[in-house]
């Protein structure tokens, strides 16, 4: 029965995964993004930016994700259409999918990347500063070089959580694994078979993705002696 | 005195500093001359490394005026950054940056601020440090390098901005004894240059030696200055005798 419905099914499962990993590489990308600002943000030394990017880092944490995908896939168009008056404004799921993720995954990022710079030991960018280097030039050629390395363990194993997450974004009809897996149930009626072969594609590609950051985490502190 | 007749490089009037409540630098005025090495001299929490980062304005500062190589440095229209250019500092603790080797410590901020091209800068860098004895370590990174070494590198690193004033923050305090006299030897020869230096130090001996001025400082006042004769052999003040009493 595994093997009839791999055959069958193996296919669309395998088309599955590769959405899933699109969702998750599009809300990573804009994750990137949205870290880097707000983590940057958290370490300037203006009051309003720090207090823009707690704000932030805040509303996201303590919204559970799935309500934030609803809410950008069904309420954000509605208001918009609302209260706006732009008429037949829709977010695609994978847009809103994207959004969502990236918002959530970004707010992690961006505590990520601020303990990461707050690593880096002050005298760093004082050292920089002395020698006239502006704050920005000290900041990328100094301090987020350094602040990376302690980094890349972190964001890998946020990159493995935001992969996982993609399986909430079924809730908003995204054609990702978990959404296709219960059509697949529905139409064969095995759901043994159906989520014992989807759980182990997950273990596959994160178990790849863990090794990964493994062989990186052990590159990075060989470099480092 | 003898250096009235040269420029003034660097100008502090009534300079203060606080810390939220607490006020480290109550009212500090002091001139120093082109080519004078001032060695600081004071009691731990005096305000000497407050001091010395309000001359390249690492610390904002509360009141007062500094004006250094021309510029005043309180002013807030002034470029700080083209200020720091001219005036190198030296840090207790180096603050090599640990992900570039030496040569990318020295040749960073020339070629970022469009001092040199990238051959002009390398060969600077590899003329100072030769100077500096460690021409050979070129390709190391901060981590393999001795304290000694790591010193002599960030001394250099400072000179290859072609400063008109070094500011030194106990260069030698973090260092092992045995390697204390290679840093302060690339020191003495620079104040033999000519070159204008600030130095806090616990050193006596290189007070004695070299400065041309010795400041004694404590609970934020600049107590008694002088000679280093006057200062170190014959203190006036009570608290610049006890002090000395302690680290003699
Ligand atoms: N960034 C800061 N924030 C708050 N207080 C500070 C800060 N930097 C220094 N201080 C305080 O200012 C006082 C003077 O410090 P400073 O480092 O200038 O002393 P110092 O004379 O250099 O002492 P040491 O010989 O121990 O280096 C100390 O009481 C210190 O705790
Ligand atoms: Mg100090």
């Amino acid at each position: 029965m595994l093997l009839k419905i791999l055959s069958t099914y193996g296919p669309l499962l395998l088309e599955a995964m590769g959405q899933t990993l699109l969702l998750a590489l599009c809300g990573l990308f804009f994750a990137c993004i949205l870290g880097l600002i707000f983590g940057l943000l958290s370490v300037l030394k203006s009051r309003v930016c720090n207090i823009i990017s707690t704000i932030f880092v805040d509303i996201i944490r303590g919204v559970p994700m799935i309500v934030l995908a609803f809410f950008i896939y069904f309420g954000f168009p509605q208001f918009v259409s609302s209260s706006l008056g732009i008429k037949n404004f829709t977010l695609s799921a994978l847009q809103a999918g994207t959004i969502a993720l990236a918002l959530n995954c970004g707010a992690y990022m961006a505590e990520i990347i601020r303990a990461g710079i707050q690593s880096v030991d002050k005298g760093q960018m004082e050292a920089a500063r002395s020698l006239g280097l502006p704050y920005w030039k000290a900041m990328r050629k100094v301090v987020l070089p350094q602040a990376i390395r302690t980094m890349i363990p972190s964001i890998i194993n946020q990159f493995i959580i935001t992969l996982k997450d993609t399986s909430i974004l079924s809730v908003i009809g995204f054609p990702e694994l978990v959404n296709t897996a219960k059509n697949v149930v529905a139409n064969t009626m095995r759901s043994s078979e159906v989520w014992f072969i989807v759980g182990v594609m997950y273990l596959i590609v994160i178990t790849i993705l863990s090794r990964f950051a493994k062989i990186m985490e052990r590159r990075i502190n060989r470099g480092r002696e | 005195m003898a250096e009235n007749n040269k420029q003034v490089k660097i100008h502090v009037s009534h300079l203060k500093k606080s810390f939220g409540e607490l006020e480290v630098l109550k009212d500090v005025s002091i001139d120093i001359h082109e080519g004078e090495v001032v060695v600081i001299l004071g009691p731990s929490g005096s305000g000497k490394s407050t001091f010395l980062r309000c001359l390249n304005r690492l610390e904002e500062i509360t009141d007062g005026t500094v004006i250094v190589d021309g510029y005043d440095i309180t002013d807030k229209k002034t470029d700080i950054n083209k200020v720091r250019e001219n005036v190198g500092m030296v840090f207790q603790l180096f603050n090599l940056f640990n992900n570039l080797d030496v040569m990318g410590n020295m040749m960073l901020a020339p070629t970022e601020l469009k001092k040199a091209t990238k051959e002009e800068a390398r060969e600077t860098a590899m003329r100072l440090l030769k100077r500096v004895g460690l021409a050979d370590k070129a390709e190391a990174y901060p981590a393999q390098l001795s304290g000694g070494q790591k010193q002599r590198v960030a001394i250099a690193r400072a000179l290859a901005m072609n400063p008109d004033i070094m500011l030194f923050d106990e260069p030698t305090s973090a260092l092992d004894p045995e390697m204390v006299g290679e840093v302060l030897q690339v020191m003495q020869g620079l104040a033999k240059e000519g070159m204008t230096m600030v130095v806090v130090t616990h050193e006596i001996g290189f007070a004695r030696e070299v400065a041309t001025r010795v400041i004694f400082m404590e609970g934020g006042y600049i107590v008694e200055q002088g000679t280093p004769d006057e200062v170190i052999n014959h203190p006036k003040e009570p608290r610049t005798i006890d002090f000395l009493s302690k680290v003699l």
